[in-house]
C-alpha cells in the first residue's frame, strides 16, 4: 500500500567514472522518488547504468567514481554532504541492499548466523541472544524452515534460492525503511524467481518499506512494480506508474522493449517479436540530445538538441519529442 | 606501456658486475693474492688513514681489498651460473617428464621432490663438503645436485599447461616422436618460466655458497670468495667493520640485481601479470 | 576429511623412510667411513678396529636396518665427540632451536602481515611501492651479513643486547630478527596478492553494504579468507627455519640443534649428524602434514563436506 511519505528523493544525480580511456558518464542527470510502501522498478538493458545508480544510492561506488546531485535526501536527511561514518551508520541499518549473485554474496568462512547478526549487533548494540532471536524470526519470515538449525550452517550448505532468502533476511534485520534489490532473481532458477519476487512483494506489504528493484526483465516489472523508470544509456527516458507505462508507453525505447516480450492474449502466435536494431552508444564523452536517436525509427534532426521533459497529469514523464508531431496512442 | 624499470636497472647492474668480473685482471689495481704484512688492515680511501694506493683498503694479510672484491665477483658469478645450469638441467628434465607423461612418472618425480624438500639443504651441503673436502668445484657439484627442486616443480606445471595445447596434439597426430615434441613444441613455450626460475636459483646458490664459505666449509682460502672474506674479517669486526661491510654490500648488490633482473624478465615474458 | 588425513599420513611415512636412507648414506660420502673416523695417518690395525666397532664390515643393508631399528626404538646412538648419548644431547638443543624458529616466524609475520594488508588496500600507490621495495631489499641481504650488522649496532655501538649465548630472552632477539627477516617478503607478497583478490569479492561488497566498520571488513571478512595460503606457507617456512638455523646459531653461539650440527660435522661425529638430519626432516614432514590438514580444516567447504 503506497503512502504519501517520501522515503528517497533524488534529483539530477550524475555519476562519472574516470578510466584510462576517458571519463565514462555512467549516470546522466537522473531523478527518482520512492514513497513508503511503494516499489519503484528501474528497467533497462545491460550497461544502462541501473546498477551503478543503486550503488551510488548506497554509497558503494568504486574509488574512481564521482557522484553529484542537486538533491539526495533519505527520509528528509541530506545525504549528498553526509560524512562517511554517517553513511556507514545508515547502511545496512536504515537502508539495505541485496545483490544479484547469492552464490558469492556470502562469506564462505562464517556461518549464516554470524553473518545475519553481526551488523544487527553493530548498529543496534544488541546482545548475542537478542540478535539470534531476531535472526530466527526473520529466517522464518522469509520462509526458511528449521531456522534455528540454519544459523549454524555455512553458505555452501544452502542452495541458491535459500541463500537469496538469507540475503533478504539479512537486509531486513535492522528494520530498514528502504530496500534496494539489484536483480535479485536473475541468477536463480525460473521456478525460484517467482517465489523470491512474491516474497519481496509480501514483505513490502507487511513491513511497509520502500523498495527500489533493478531489473532488465519486463516480466518482473509487470509482476511487482508500482512505478517504473526506464533507463537507457545513463538517462531515464520514461517514468510513470506500471499501468500507464504498459498501457501507453510514450518513448520509442519503451515501446521497443515492450514489443520484445510476448504477452499472452495479445501477441499473435506465429507473429514476429520486436527487436531494437543497433547497439548501446558509448558512455564516454558528451552526448548531444537524445541517447536513443541512432536506433530510433522516429528520429529527426531536432533529436540532437536537448530534449525537454514531457509529462501527463497523472505523473507519467518522458523525454521524447515524438508525440509533439505524431499524435500516437498506445503501441499495442 | 609500463616501463620495465626492474629489467633495465637489474640487467644494467648485473652486466656491470659481469663486466668487472670478466676484465678483473685489467681493472684490479693489484694482485689479490699478494700479501703485504707491513700494510695490514689499511682503511679505505675515505678514512683518514686511507689512501688511493689501496682504494678499498687492505685485509688482515695486507692484500688489496678492491682487487679481492673484483676477483670475488668471478667466484660468485661462476657459482651462480654453474649451479643454475646443473640444477636446471636436472630439474627441468624431471619436471618436463613428469608434466608431459603424468601417471607413474609424475608420481615418482613428485615423491622425489617432496623427499628433497624435506632435507635440510644447508646441513646436507655442509656434511658433504666436510666429508669430501672443500673446494670451488665440490661446492658447485653439491649445490647443483641439491637445488633442482624448484625447477622440477615449476617446469612440471608449465609443461602440463603446454601439454594440453592444441599444437602438441597436432604434432602428435603428425607422427612426431616424443623427444622431438618435447624439444620443439614444449621447451620453447616453457622457456620463460625456466629463465625466471634460473635467475632465482642462481641468486640462491650464490647466497648458499657465501654461507658455506663463511662457515669454513665452502671455497677455501686464499680464494677471494666474498663469504670467506667476511668470515676472515669477523675477528676484526670491532675496529675495521669495512672489512665485512664491503663484501657484504657487494653480495647484497649482486643478489639485488639478479632478483630485479629476474622480476623484469618475468614481467617481460609473461605479459599481463603484475607482481 | 578422515580419508584425506590417512592418505597424507601414508605419504609422509614413505617420505620419512626415504629420508632416513639418505641420512644414513651420508656416512659413505667420503668413501670409507672407518678411514674417516680413524683419521689420516692411522695404522691399518686401528682402521680395522674402528671398522669392527662400528659394524662397518657388515653389509650396508644390515647396517641400515640395525640403525633404523634402534632409532625407531629411541636409541639414537652414541656421540663420538661428545661422548654422551645422542638422544640426551639433542633433546635440550632441540628446544632452543624450536624456540628460535618460532620467534623468527613470529617476527616475519609481525612485519609482513601489516605491510601486506597496507600494500593491498593502497594498491599501486606509493605505500604499495614502498612495501615492495622493502621486500626486494630484504631478499637481497645475506643473513650472516645482516646478523653481523645487527651485532655491530645493538651489541657494540648501543650495548642493548648480548652477543652470544642462549640464557635469557634477550639472547634470542637478534638471532630471531636475523633468521626471520628473510621469510618476510614471501609472506608479504602472498598476503598482498590474497588480499587484493579477496577485497574484490562479492561478499566484501555485502559486508560494506551492511554498514560494518572498515576494520571489521578488512580483518574479519577479508583477511580471514586471504590468510589461508599463509598458514600453509608458515608451516613450510617453519621447517626451513629449523633447517637453516645453522649459520645464525653459529654466529650467535646459540646452543641449539644447528650449532650442534655444525660442531658434529666439523668433528666428523657421524652418529650425531645423521640423527639431526633425520630429525629435522621428520619435523619438516610433520609440519607440512599438519599444514595440509589445517588448510583443509580452515576451508569449511572441506571440513563440513
Amino acid at each position: 500500500m503506497v503512502t504519501d511519505e517520501i522515503v528517497l528523493d533524488v534529483k539530477n544525480l550524475t555519476v562519472d567514472i574516470s578510466t584510462p580511456r576517458g571519463t565514462l558518464h555512467v549516470v546522466r542527470d537522473i531523478s527518482l522518488q520512492v514513497k513508503r510502501g511503494e516499489t519503484l522498478c528501474i528497467v533497462g538493458e545491460s550497461g544502462c547504468g541501473k546498477s551503478i545508480t543503486s550503488l551510488s544510492l548506497m554509497g558503494l561506488l568504486p574509488k574512481t567514481a564521482t557522484r553529484s546531485s542537486h538533491v539526495f535526501e533519505f527520509l528528509g536527511e541530506d545525504l549528498s554532504r553526509a560524512s562517511k561514518s554517517r553513511i556507514n551508520d545508515l547502511r545496512g541499518n536504515r537502508m539495505a541492499m541485496i545483490f544479484q549473485e547469492p552464490m558469492t554474496a556470502l562469506n564462505p568462512a562464517y556461518t549464516i548466523g554470524d553473518q545475519l547478526t553481526e551488523h544487527y549487533r553493530h548498529h543496534l548494540k544488541a546482545s548475542a541472544q537478542d540478535a539470534r532471536l531476531r535472526a530466527v524470526e526473520l529466517l522464518e519470515k522469509v520462509g526458511i524452515a528449521s531456522a534455528a538449525e540454519r544459523l549454524g550452517q555455512y553458505p555452501h550448505q544452502l542452495s541458491g534460492g535459500l541463500r537469496q532468502r538469507v540475503m533478504i533476511a539479512m537486509a531486513l534485520m535492522c528494520g530498514p525503511e528502504l530496500l534496494i534489490a539489484d536483480e535479485p532473481s536473475t541468477a536463480l532458477d525460473v521456478t525460484i524467481q517467482a517465489q523470491i519476487l512474491r516474497l519481496l512483494a509480501d514483505l513490502q506489504e507487511e513491513l511497509g518499506i520502500a523498495m527500489v528493484l533493478i531489473t532488465h526483465d519486463l516480466g518482473v516489472v509487470a509482476r511487482i512494480a508500482d512505478r517504473v523508470a526506464v533507463m537507457y544509456a545513463g538517462q531515464i527516458v520514461e517514468e510513470g506508474t506500471a499501468e500507464a507505462i504498459f498501457a501507453a508507453p510514450q518513448h520509442p525505447y519503451t515501446r521497443g522493449l515492450i514489443s520484445c516480450i510476448p504477452i499472452p492474449g495479445k501477441t499473435v502466435p506465429g507473429g514476429k517479436l520486436g527487436t531494437i536494431p543497433g547497439v548501446v552508444p558509448s558512455l564516454i564523452g558528451e552526448m548531444k540530445g537524445c541517447a536513443f536517436q541512432d536506433r530510433c525509427e522516429y528520429a529527426q534532426a531536432r533529436c540532437s538538441e536537448t530534449i525537454p521533459l514531457h509529462q501527463t497529469s497523472q505523473g507519467q514523464q518522458w523525454r521524447c519529442i515524438m508525440n509533439e508531431t505524431h499524435q500516437s496512442g498506445a503501441a499495442q | 606501456m609500463k616501463k620495465n624499470t626492474a629489467l633495465y636497472v637489474g640487467c644494467g647492474l648485473l652486466l656491470f658486475i659481469v663486466f668487472c668480473a670478466i676484465f678483473a685482471p685489467l681493472i684490479s689495481p693489484h694482485d689479490p693474492y699478494v700479501q703485504d704484512l707491513t700494510n695490514r688492515t689499511v682503511p679505505p680511501f675515505w678514512y683518514e688513514k686511507g689512501s688511493w694506493v689501496h682504494p678499498l683498503g687492505t685485509d688482515q694479510l695486507g692484500r688489496d681489498y678492491l682487487s679481492r672484491l673484483i676477483y670475488g665477483a668471478r667466484i660468485s658469478l661462476l657459482i651462480g651460473l654453474s649451479v643454475a645450469v646443473i640444477s636446471g638441467l636436472i630439474g627441468t628434465t624431471m619436471g618436463m617428464l613428469a608434466g608431459y607423461f603424468g601417471g607413474r612418472i609424475d608420481m615418482i618425480v613428485s615423491f622425489m621432490v617432496t623427499t628433497r624438500l624435506s632435507l635440510p639443504v644447508i646441513l646436507v651441503a655442509l656434511a658433504t663438503v666436510a666429508l669430501v673436502g672443500g673446494s670451488l668445484w665440490v661446492v658447485i657439484m653439491v649445490l647443483g645436485l641439491l637445488k633442482w627442486d624448484r625447477f622440477a616443480v615449476v617446469m612440471r606445471s608449465a609443461t602440463q599447461q603446454v601439454r594440453s595445447m592444441e599444437y602438441v596434439s597436432a604434432a602428435q597426430s603428425a607422427g612426431a616422436s616424443t623427444l622431438r615434441i618435447m624439444l620443439t613444441e614444449v621447451l620453447p613455450n616453457v622457456l620463460p618460466h625456466l629463465i625466471v626460475i634460473a635467475t632465482l636459483e642462481a641468486a640462491s646458490a650464490i647466497l648458499l655458497e657465501a654461507a658455506l664459505s663463511f662457515l669454513g666449509l665452502g671455497v677455501q682460502p686464499p680464494l677471494p670468495s666474498w663469504g670467506l672474506m667476511i668470515s676472515e674479517a669477523k675477528s676484526y669486526m670491532f675496529f675495521s667493520f669495512w672489512l665485512i661491510a664491503i663484501p657484504g654490500t657487494a653480495l647484497a648488490l649482486l643478489i639485488f640485481s639478479i632478483n630485479l633482473a629476474g622480476d623484469g624478465l618475468h614481467q617481460l615474458l609473461t605479459p599481463g601479470e603484475r607482481a | 576429511m578422515l580419508a584425506y588425513i590417512t592418505k597424507r599420513l601414508g605419504l609422509a611415512v614413505l617420505v620419512a623412510l626415504t629420508v632416513s636412507i639418505l641420512a644414513f648414506m651420508l656416512l659413505y660420502l667420503s668413501g670409507d667411513p672407518a678411514l674417516a673416523i680413524a683419521g689420516e695417518g692411522a695404522r691399518q690395525v686401528d682402521i680395522d678396529m674402528v671398522r669392527k666397532t662400528y659394524g662397518f664390515d657388515q653389509p650396508i643393508i644390515v647396517q641400515f636396518g640395525n640403525w633404523l631399528l634402534k632409532v625407531v626404538q629411541g636409541d639414537l646412538g652414541q656421540s663420538i665427540y661428545f661422548k654422551t648419548e645422542v638422544g640426551t644431547l639433542i633433546f635440550t638443543k632441540l628446544q632452543t632451536t624450536m624456540l628460535l624458529a618460532v620467534y623468527s616466524l613470529a617476527f616475519a609475520l609481525i612485519i609482513s602481515v601489516p605491510l601486506g594488508v597496507l600494500a593491498a588496500i593502497y594498491k599501486n600507490s606509493w605505500i604499495d611501492r614502498l612495501c615492495l621495495g622493502v621486500a626486494v631489499v630484504g631478499q637481497a641481504m645475506p643473513n650472516f651479513f645482516f646478523a653481523l650488522i645487527l651485532i655491530m649496532l645493538f651489541s657494540i655501538t648501543w650495548r642493548m643486547l648480548p652477543v652470544s649465548g642462549s640464557g635469557t630472552w634477550q639472547h634470542f632477539v637478534m638471532p630471531s630478527i636475523a633468521l626471520g627477516y628473510y621469510a618476510a617478503p614471501a609472506f608479504m607478497r602472498l598476503i598482498r596478492a590474497g588480499m587484493i583478490e579477496v577485497l574484490s569479492a562479492d561478499y566484501i561488497r555485502t559486508a560494506r553494504a551492511k554498514g560494518l566498520p572498515t576494520s571489521s571488513v578488512v580483518f574479519k571478512h577479508a583477511l580471514r579468507n586471504a590468510i589461508v595460503p599463509v598458514v600453509a606457507l608458515a608451516a613450510v617456512q617453519l621447517g626451513f627455519l629449523l633447517g637453516g638455523s645453522v649459520v645464525i646459531e653459529t654466529i650467535f653461539a646459540l646452543d641449539g640443534l644447528g650449532y650442534l650440527a655444525y660442531q658434529s660435522i666439523i668433528q666428523k661425529d657421524f652418529p650425531v649428524t645423521q640423527v639431526i638430519v633425520l630429525l629435522l626432516s621428520v619435523i619438516y614432514i610433520l609440519l607440512t602434514l599438519a599444514s595440509d590438514v589445517a588448510n583443509a580444516w580452515l576451508d569449511p567447504r572441506i571440513r563440513v563436506a
